[in-house]
């Protein structure tokens, strides 16, 4: 990889950690309300996955969706926007945190259902297949999924079909308060796979080259007709379910191991990039501030963007229909 | 008389059938080690461990299936449902199984299960965690519709919905569960199918479920302040529906407003209406009004769920509208 391309991951990476930890803050201060579920810690694997795809690729994401989508190349003014409930956002404040969505850059919508994203991305994959488009689809969902009846089927009939689906599997060790040692019946989410005779990789998900490389073998293999494939990410969320919750049922040093320079995604690929490809500190002090910048700027146009009016909860339940309002 | 959460009432009724009875187990997501989403099983699985109290992976059809199999088989399932809108992904375990057993094989089986789940928005959770469907289940024939509005109520409607001998789906307001109120010592049932007056009037008749009644008994409020004396009546359990109680106090008023969360279009509300329309036609003086949520989904940002749900101040204006 050049340089540059080195570097865009890096700055994605970056990216995603700044936005989450502004939108912590701005949680703390009420400003941001809902469900918000944070992507920190994860954030090798949507960008090692997303710097393969094009444009017009699919994704489909999930409750815990900011980093699939700032890596698919969301905006992150209408992101904030969206987060904190304003008209300019990219639900126009209808649907928050969890329900990020943005047709344009193929991303089919974070998702408040767990699981509900595996059945599209195949039916994503059939449309591309039908149309002869040559795009393929992502699908990113936790550890936890991985026990829905849904992902059964979807990933029997994306084999079966020859679906250009790419299954993402992003395995933080939890879902919710259940470790994963409890819900799964096997070590690996990679197994289940197996049983779809579908190639699959278990691979460190806080490694983004790794991501990258695995992550370019499996699109391309959808791409040229061969069909889905399964990579298990091996990752760890480093703040609670969601914000702000108690996080009771994990040991501390657990959290504390995963959050070492020896694990951070970032700080591995920063030291990484420093010492094989003549990046310097002040080329990384550059990235990081014009992230701060842009991120600051996507805070103050959230803030000054106006709240929806209320006639606007009645209009795109339809395409051709406005509901009534009340009297 | 001791003040609980309305979390807490659900809880101690549950842990009194757990006591009594060692068929009664607790099956969901979270539920166990942590206690639920809502906190509504905390200290049970201290108490009776994981056997009893299941934490389960993420496969409400697994929830509500294995239950059922369980149910028919000499356990008594408590199931939780983190969200309503989840339960859509147990519907074929729900509706076509659980519901069906009893009728499509002759009369043989009995399925003494109950599904808990959270219900209503509220919270900014946005339209797949903030829905009210419980005339959706009221549809189906097999199924009883549990829906308390109090913490007494919600302690003896568990404790009879544990013992009932059918599948019973139990509606939890998502604020109710922070809400406190005294409840009677002791663990005596409240029969499943008896409405409660929650505010004696003459004016007119307010029928309303869950949280919506804590916001009509808000309205009567103001109302009386401009004369007008509206009764409250809880139904409480959706199915069987407490007709006697509503038609008596109707005979009373000649005036009903019934007001829930649901989305109007196919609601509830609009059964309730059709059987007073049905039987009671004459007895009105006015016509039916029903207050709801608008028909679309649950908006995130809070002006805009405040807008759809329905409020104080819509109740107010609707019972208004008839005098
Ligand atoms: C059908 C359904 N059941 C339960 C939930 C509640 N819930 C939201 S996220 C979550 C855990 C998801 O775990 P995992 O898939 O591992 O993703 P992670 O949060 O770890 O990224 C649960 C149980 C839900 N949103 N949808
Ligand atoms: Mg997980």
């Amino acid at each position: 990889m050049e340089k540059r391309e080195l570097l865009d991951l890096y700055q994605t990476m970056q990216t995603i950690r700044k936005f989450e930890f502004q939108t912590s803050k701005s949680f703390a201060e009420e400003i941001v309300q809902g469900f918000v579920h944070l992507y920190i810690g994860e954030e090798a694997i949507a960008t090692g996955v997303c710097a393969n795809l094009n444009r017009d690729d699919y994704i489909t994401s999930t409750h815990r969706g900011h980093g699939h989508i700032i890596a698919k190349g969301a905006d992150l003014k209408r992101m904030m926007a969206e987060l904190c409930g304003r008209e300019t956002g990219y639900c126009k404040g209808k649907g928050g945190s969890m329900h990020i969505a943005d047709t344009d850059l193929g991303i089919l919508g974070a998702n408040g259902i767990v699981g509900g994203g595996f059945n599209l991305a195949c039916g994503a994959g059939f449309s591309s297949k039908m149309l002869k488009t040559n795009q393929v689809c992502v699908c990113f969902f936790g550890d936890g999924a991985t026990g829905t009846g849904a992902s059964h089927e979807a990933m029997n009939i994306a084999k079966v079909w020859k679906l250009p689906v790419i299954f993402v599997n992003e395995n933080n060790l939890y879902a919710d308060s259940c470790r994963i040692t409890d819900g799964l019946a096997s070590e690996s989410t990679a197994d289940r796979a197996l049983a779809y005779h579908m190639p699959h990789y278990s691979i460190d998900g806080n490694d983004v080259l790794t991501v990258y490389e695995t992550a370019k073998e499996a699109i391309e293999r959808a791409r040229n007709g061969e069909g889905p494939s399964f990579i298990e990410c091996k990752t760890y969320r480093w703040r609670g379910h969601f914000e702000v919750e108690p996080e009771t049922y994990r040991p501390p040093e657990e959290l504390k191991l995963w959050k070492s320079k020896e694990k951070d995604p970032i700080a591995r690929f920063e030291k990484y990039l420093l010492e094989n490809h003549g990046v310097s500190e002040e080329e990384v002090k550059q990235i990081k501030a014009s992230i701060d910048k842009e991120v600051k700027a996507a805070v103050e146009f959230a803030l000054n963007s106006p709240l929806p009016d209320k006639s606007s909860a009645c209009t795109d339940v339809y395409t051709d229909i406005v509901e009534e309002g009340r009297a | 008389m001791r003040n609980v959460f309305f979390s807490e009432a659900i809880r101690d009724a549950i842990r009194n059938e757990m006591l009594n009875d060692p068929r009664v187990f607790c099956i969901g997501e979270d539920i166990g080690r942590v206690g639920g989403s809502f906190g509504v099983t905390a200290g049970l699985y201290k108490e009776f461990g994981e056997e009893r109290v299941r934490d389960t992976p993420i496969s409400e059809q697994a929830i509500v299936g294995l239950s059922a199999g369980a149910a028919l088989t000499g356990m008594i399932p408590v199931a939780e449902i983190m969200y309503n809108d989840f339960m859509l992904c147990a519907a074929d375990q729900i509706i076509n199984q659980a519901a069906k057993f009893r009728y499509m094989y002759g009369g043989g089986m009995k399925v003494p299960m109950v599904v808990r789940m959270a219900v209503g928005g509220g919270l900014q959770c946005a339209a797949q965690h903030s829905q009210s469907l419980e005339a959706f289940l009221v549809h189906i024939p097999g199924l009883k519709v549990v829906y308390p509005s109090t913490p007494a109520d919600a302690l003896g409607l568990m404790i009879s919905s544990i013992r009932d001998e059918n599948p019973v789906m139990f509606f939890e307001h998502q604020l109710l569960y922070q809400v406190s109120d005294n409840v009677p010592d002791g663990f005596e049932p409240i029969p499943l199918g008896i409405a409660d007056v929650k505010k004696e009037g003459s004016d007119i008749t307010i029928v309303a479920t869950g949280l919506c009644v804590k916001k009509s008994l808000d309205a009567a409020e103001l109302l009386a302040k401009e004369g007008i004396n509206a009764e409250v009546v809880d139904p409480r359990t959706l199915y069987p529906l407490d007709k006697e109680t509503i038609y008596r106090s109707l005979a009373k008023t000649r005036k009903v407003v019934i007001v829930t969360e649901e989305v109007k279009r196919g609601a509830w509300s609009a059964e309730m209406a059709s059987n007073i329309a049905e039987d009671m036609f004459e007895s009105l003086d006015k016509k039916i009004v029903r207050v709801g949520a608008l028909n679309t989904p649950v908006p995130f940002t809070v002006s805009l769920e405040e807008y759809v749900l329905p409020q104080v101040n819509n109740i107010v204006d609707a019972v208004k509208s008839v005098f």
